[in-house]
């Protein structure tokens, strides 16, 4: 049978895989979003405060950041509870790997939007103003539709390494695809075929992303002229 | 709130775990060079049959986590009995031969494609002079090409570095006390979290940007004629 019929057990894992993969990436947008605008902002506190965060990100391998969340996040949130009289709380892998990803992802996606956002000529917001439009039309209708065109390699890229970091939940305990091949290795002492396996599946996810994100890019670039050499 | 005495006393361990980061990336980092100069050659080769090879593996190896890496070559080989037997065994059941493996095939992958990239950059003029001057293709390797893509490779190539300064992380999940196995054991022997997970975010900061500054301080070597040059230049 294929895979001694852990192949379902392995396809179950993908969902978790793909769920941790996408409430992180969406976390990791909100923060990107965040950040970029607080880098462009003119207020000093606010860029300091964002240089801290991707610096600091930057620095750290994502492995020590997860364990010190998850960890570290867990005693603290704890001891809130205590002193406001709660019971004990549990975080799950779930939600510290979301957090985590997001907040690390978070810091390389505002240095994508910072530049996409720069990439936008100055003129363009100016002139939506000068129509009368509030800063916030000038936002959605303006700068975000062809932010997307210039952020999106970046953003592959983001996509990419973060699809591949959350195999590092498994080691906190997550029950993803890395964890479920872990459990049928140990069961069937074949562990190279299901290491194999999820490798596979890991391959086709980031080609599917990329042939799909390629497609996006090439969507919102329509009227976009290339250099031809 | 910090325990300090905590942090004085397991600080020596601290200094082993980063003892052996360091030499885990040492090592995994100059096979890693050694092996991807010849396959970005390859890579930008008009040979189909040399360039397909490398793009293949270069996607197999991008498109896949190294943690399952790691764990298919530490975990996973020992399932084939032939290997098992074989002579080279002994050294596939050490797992400090299996991270350098994985870390180094990994590091290759990538560092090929920066290096193939840098290649392609190349001014054709450069080319296209070498050539007129009669050098012999390795010739044009050797003292054309390969030094100027290796100087436009190096901003990229030091984010590589910190890649794989990271990465060595991952192999305290194969039993070998580096720097982050070492704060998981204090913690699990003390639980306090912020004391050890802390001061080993402190390490790997301060590796990572020392590690920033000396790829900044090369590219001040090498790529000073790339520097603009001042606007108003000192009366002579």
């Amino acid at each position: 049978m294929f895979l001694h019929g852990y192949f379902p057990a392995i396809l179950e894992g993908l969902r978790s895989t793909l769920l941790v993969s996408a409430v992180s990436l969406a976390i990791a947008c909100v923060f990107g979003l965040m950040g970029a605008g607080a880098k462009l902002s003119a207020s000093r506190a606010a860029n300091i405060a964002a240089d801290t965060y991707t610096t600091l990100i930057r620095g750290l391998p994502e492995l020590v950041l997860l364990l010190l969340i998850f960890y570290g996040g867990q005693i603290l949130i704890n001891s809130l509870a205590d002193k406001a009289g709660l019971g004990y709380l549990d975080i799950n892998p779930f939600i510290a790997g979301t957090t985590t990803l997001g907040f690390i992802f978070g810091a390389y996606l505002t240095e994508t939007f910072r530049g996409a956002i720069l990439a936008i000529p100055r003129g363009q917001s100016e002139a939506g103003l000068a129509y009368g439009m509030s800063r916030g039309q000038v936002l959605r209708r303006i700068v975000l539709p062809q932010m997307v065109r210039h952020a999106i390699p970046g953003f592959t890229n983001n996509w990419l390494v973060m699809i591949k970091a959350t195999a590092l939940l498994s080691i906190i305990g997550l029950d993803d695809m890395v964890h479920r091949a872990n459990l049928a290795s140990a069961a069937t002492r074949e562990p190279f075929t299901f290491y194999a396996a999820i490798g596979g599946i890991y391959l086709a996810v980031t080609t599917v992303s990329i042939l799909l994100l390629g497609w996006v890019e090439r969507r919102f670039s329509l009227g976009v002229r290339k250099v031809e050499f | 709130m910090v325990d300090w005495a905590l942090i004085a006393e397991s600080w020596p361990l601290y200094i082993n775990g980063l003892k052996v980061s360091l030499i885990l990336m040492a090592i995994s980092v100059s096979a890693s060079f050694l092996l991807s100069v010849p396959l970005a050659i390859a890579r930008v080769s008009p040979n189909p049959l040399l360039s397909k090879p490398v793009f293949l593996y270069t996607y197999v190896i991008r498109g896949t986590p190294l943690l399952v890496q790691l764990y298919m070559i530490y975990f996973g080989l020992a399932q084939f009995e032939w290997l098992r037997e074989s002579a080279a065994w002994p050294l596939f059941r050490n797992a400090w031969f299996c991270a350098w493996l994985a870390f180094a095939l990994n590091s290759t992958a990538y560092t090929t494609e920066i290096l193939a990239g840098a290649l392609r950059q190349t001014p054709s003029g450069e080319l296209e002079a070498a050539r007129s001057l009669g050098l012999s293709t390795f010739s044009i390797y050797r003292r054309i090409l390969l030094p100027s893509a290796m100087r436009r490779a190096l901003p990229q190539y030091g984010n590589e570095l910190v890649m794989v300064m990271h990465a060595t992380s991952i192999a305290s999940a194969v039993t070998i006390v580096e720097l982050t196995r070492t704060a998981r054991d204090v913690y699990y022997n003390n639980l306090a979290p912020l004391e050890a997970f802390g001061l080993v975010a402190v390490f790997y900061f301060v590796i990572t940007f020392t590690l920033v500054g000396l790829v900044k301080l090369l590219e001040g070597r090498f790529l000073k004629h790339l520097r603009p040059k001042s606007a108003d230049p000192k009366p002579a």
